[in-house]
C-alpha cells in the first residue's frame, strides 16, 4: 500500500460575479495515491483549472477538507501555503510563466532560492540535473525568450521538479505545443511517472488519458467519471508513430 | 527566507532587465539633478547682488535736492538749486557720524580723444569720493586738494572710457581728452568694477573736481548733490536724521514744511535689493517646489507602473513558494538600489550641470547643501514607497489572482 499524498472531501469552490455565485466546483472527493499519473479531463468550464489551483494551494476552497501528504491545508495560513507550495509542490502552466530574459538555469533555480537551506553550490547542482532530466543539459545559459515553446515549457517542468516535490500538477502543459512537441512533454511526464512521482495532468486531448494510470473526468464541477487505465500506452511509441514532418 | 537570497534575487531581477532598472532611474536622475540645478542658480544670483550691495558701500549715503514742491510743480533733482555749499560745509562740520563726505555736480557731454569720440557724463567730485563709492585708482593718482582749490583741468577716468578713446591701447596717463571742447588731463585711472545689480556699467565714468565742473563747466555755485559715509553701516539712521536736521535749518523750512530734499542711504537700497532677491529665491522654491512634484509624480508614475505589470511575475514567485514578505522584501530592494542610485547619479549630475552652467553661460551659481539634501530626500523617498507600495498589493493577492494579472 503506497500512502495517500492527496485527500480532498466534498471539496467546493464559489465565484461571486457580480450578484451571480458561479459554482466551479460543486463537491468533489477523491483521494490519491504515491506514484499515480493522473489525467483531469472535461469540458471547457468544467473546472479542471479550479480543482487543480486548489490542489496546488494556489487558491482557497469555499468549503471541504483537503489533507495533502498529511498536512490539513483548510488550517495553514498564507504564509504556510507558501512554504508548502515551495518543499511539496510543482506546478507546471499553460502559458510557461518563466522569468523574462532570464537564463534557464536562474529560472530553475528559482524554487529553491527561496528555500534557505539549500547552499549556493546545493542550489546549481540540482538545478541543472533538473535541467538535464528534461534534456536541456545544453542550454543552461540559454535565455527564456531565446528558446522554442517546447524548451519554454521544458524549463518549466525543470522547475517544477527541482524542489522534489511530492506532486507535480500540470495545467494544459502541452495546450500551446505542436502535437509532436506535446508528445514529448508526456515522454518526460511518463519517465518522470515511472520513477515513482505523483502527476496530475489537466488536458483537453482525449488521445492523452491513454497514456496515464488514472483518468478523471469532470462536468460541471463534478466527477462524472473516475476511472483506473489497466493498459498505459507508451507515448514514446505514440511519437515514434506520428509523422515525422508535419505540414 | 534569508537575506543574501533575497538581494540575489534583486538584482537578477535587475541584471536581467537593464533597460527597464535604467529609465526608472533615469525619472530619479532627470528629478534631483533639475533641482539642484534650480536653486543653484538661484542662491548664486542672490548672493552676487548681496556682494554687489556691499561693493558698493552699504553705509553711503546720496544727499538730493527734491522731493520739495515749487509752487506746486514737483523738480527734477539737477534744476533744483537748493542745495549750496554751506549744506555740504555745515554736514561735514556737524554730523559725527560721517566720516567721509563729497559734494557732487555733473555734466553729461561727448569725449573726444584723437579721432574716438565717446558719451558720457562727467563727475565733480572730491578726494573722498572713491572711497564712498569703493572705488579704487589703478595708474596715476587721484586729484588733490590743491587741484580743487584751483579747479584744475584733471580728470580720473574708468576703464569703460579708456576702452571707447583709447582704442590703440594708448597709455592714458598724461593724455588729454576733451570734454565739450575743455580739455581735460587724465592723470589716473580707476579699477574695473562691472555692472551693478541694476545692470548699470560702473566703469563709465569719469571723476573731476568738483571745482571744476562748477566754474568751467556749469558756470553754478550749487551744488547737485552730496555723497556721504556713515561711519558703520549701523548709524545711517542716526547719520540721516542728524543730516535732516541741519538741512532743515539751513533751508528755513517751517515745521509743516515738506523736505526740499532727500536722504537716501545704501541700506533703502540694499534692503530693495535683497527684498528682490528673497523674492527670487522664493520664486525659485516655487519652481523647485513644482519640479520636485513634477519630479515626484514622474518617479511614483514609473515606478508604479513598472512595478504594476510585474504582478505576473510575482504571481509567479508567490506560486512557487515566495511568500508576501519575500517579494516585499525583493521590491523594496530594487527600488532602494533603483532610487539610491538614481539619486546619487542626480546628485552628480546636478552639480556638474550647475557648473557647466557657471562656465558655460558664466551665471553666478552656489549648490546648496540642503537642495541637495531634499531633493535626494523626496526622489528616493517617492521612489522607494511607490515601488514598494504596488508589491504590496500585489504580494497580497492570492497567487491565482496575481497570475491572471491582464
Ligand atoms: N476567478 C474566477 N472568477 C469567477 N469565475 C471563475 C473564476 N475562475 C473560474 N471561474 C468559473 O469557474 C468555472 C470553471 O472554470 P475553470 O477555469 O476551472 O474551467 P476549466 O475546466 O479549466 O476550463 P478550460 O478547459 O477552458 O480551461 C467556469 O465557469 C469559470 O467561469
Ligand atoms: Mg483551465
Amino acid at each position: 500500500m503506497s500512502k495517500i499524498i492527496i485527500d480532498i472531501k466534498d471539496l467546493k469552490r464559489n465565484f461571486i460575479v457580480g450578484e451571480e455565485t458561479v459554482h466551479a466546483l460543486r463537491g468533489i472527493s477523491f483521494s490519491i495515491k504515491e506514484g499515480e499519473f493522473v489525467t483531469i479531463m472535461g469540458a471547457s468550464g468544467s473546472g479542471k483549472s479550479t480543482l487543480l489551483n486548489q490542489l496546488g494551494c494556489l487558491d482557497t476552497p469555499s468549503s471541504g477538507e483537503y489533507l495533502l501528504d498529511g498536512h490539513s491545508v483548510g488550517d495553514m495560513d498564507k504564509n504556510e501555503r507558501s512554504t508548502i507550495r515551495n518543499r511539496k509542490i510543482g506546478f507546471v502552466f499553460q502559458s510557461y510563466n518563466l522569468l523574462p530574459k532570464t537564463t534557464a538555469l536562474e529560472n530553475v533555480e528559482l524554487p529553491l532560492l527561496y528555500n534557505p537551506s539549500y547552499s549556493m553550490k546545493e542550489r546549481k547542482e540540482k538545478s541543472q540535473a533538473a535541467l538535464e532530466a528534461v534534456g536541456l543539459g545544453d542550454r543552461l545559459y540559454h535565455k527564456s525568450n531565446q528558446m522554442s515553446g517546447g524548451q519554454m515549457q521544458r524549463v518549466a517542468i525543470a522547475r517544477a521538479l527541482v524542489n522534489d516535490p511530492v506532486l507535480i500538477l500540470a495545467d494544459e502543459a502541452t495546450g500551446n505545443l505542436d502535437s509532436r512537441t506535446a508528445y514529448e512533454i508526456i515522454v518526460l511526464l511518463q519517465e518522470l511517472y515511472k520513477k515513482g512521482r505523483t502527476i496530475i495532468f489537466v488536458t483537453h486531448n482525449p488521445d492523452l488519458a491513454a497514456f496515464s494510470s488514472r483518468n478523471i473526468v469532470l462536468r460541471d464541477g463534478k466527477i462524472i467519471k473516475d476511472s483506473l487505465n489497466e493498459k498505459i500506452e507508451s507515448a514514446k511509441v505514440a511519437l515514434e508513430k506520428l509523422p515525422k514532418q508535419e505540414d | 527566507m534569508n537575506i543574501g537570497n533575497l538581494i540575489k534575487i534583486s538584482l537578477r531581477a535587475l541584471a536581467n532587465n537593464k533597460m527597464r532598472a535604467f529609465l526608472t532611474m533615469l525619472g530619479i536622475i532627470i528629478g534631483v539633478a533639475s533641482v539642484i540645478t534650480m536653486l543653484a542658480i538661484g542662491q548664486g544670483s542672490k548672493i552676487s547682488i548681496q556682494s554687489q550691495i556691499s561693493e558698493m558701500g552699504s553705509n553711503m549715503l546720496m544727499i538730493q535736492p527734491g522731493a520739495g514742491m515749487m509752487g506746486g510743480v514737483r523738480q527734477s533733482a539737477s534744476n533744483m538749486q537748493s542745495l549750496k555749499m554751506e549744506d555740504y560745509n555745515s554736514i561735514r562740520d556737524n554730523v559725527s557720524y560721517i566720516s567721509q563726505i563729497s559734494p557732487s555736480v555733473s555734466s553729461s557731454g561727448q569725449f573726444i580723444f584723437g579721432a574716438n569720440n565717446y558719451p558720457a557724463s562727467i563727475s565733480g567730485v572730491n578726494t573722498e569720493y572713491p572711497d564712498i563709492r569703493k572705488l579704487t585708482i589703478n595708474e596715476g593718482n587721484m586729484f588733490t586738494d590743491q587741484q580743487i582749490k584751483s579747479a584744475a583741468k584733471v580728470c580720473v577716468i574708468g576703464q569703460t572710457i579708456i576702452t571707447n578713446l583709447f582704442t590703440n591701447g594708448e597709455d592714458p596717463i598724461g593724455k588729454i581728452i576733451r570734454f565739450n571742447k575743455i580739455p581735460f588731463t587724465v592723470i589716473g585711472t580707476l579699477n574695473a568694477k562691472g555692472y551693478n545689480s541694476m545692470g548699470m556699467d560702473q566703469d563709465n565714468i569719469v571723476l573731476a573736481p568738483y571745482t571744476t565742473i562748477q566754474k568751467r563747466i556749469l558756470a553754478i555755485t550749487y551744488i547737485q548733490g552730496i555723497f556721504a559715509s556713515a561711519t558703520t553701516e549701523g548709524v545711517t539712521d542716526k547719520a540721516t536724521d542728524q543730516i535732516s536736521t541741519i538741512l532743515r535749518t539751513n533751508h528755513k523750512l517751517k515745521a509743516t514744511d515738506d523736505d526740499d530734499f532727500n536722504i537716501r542711504s545704501q541700506e533703502e537700497l540694499s534692503s530693495m535689493l535683497t527684498s528682490t532677491s528673497d523674492m527670487m529665491t522664493i520664486l525659485l522654491a516655487c519652481i523647485a517646489g513644482i519640479s520636485l512634484l513634477v519630479g515626484g509624480i514622474g518617479i511614483m508614475n514609473i515606478m508604479y507602473v513598472s512595478v504594476k505589470e510585474r504582478t505576473r511575475e510575482i504571481g509567479l514567485r508567490m506560486s512557487i513558494g515566495a511568500k508576501g514578505k519575500d517579494i516585499l522584501a525583493q521590491f523594496l530592494i530594487e527600488a532602494i538600489l533603483i532610487s539610491f542610485t538614481g539619486g546619487i547619479i542626480g546628485v552628480i549630475f546636478g552639480v556638474g550641470a550647475s557648473i557647466i552652467v557657471n562656465v558655460a553661460l558664466s551665471w553666478p551659481v552656489s549648490v546648496l547643501p540642503y537642495s541637495v539634501l531634499l531633493s535626494f530626500l523626496v526622489c528616493t523617498v517617492t521612489g522607494v514607497f511607490f515601488g514598494w507600495y504596488p508589491a504590496k498589493t500585489a504580494s497580497e493577492l492570492d497567487p491565482i489572482e496575481a497570475l491572471r494579472y491582464e
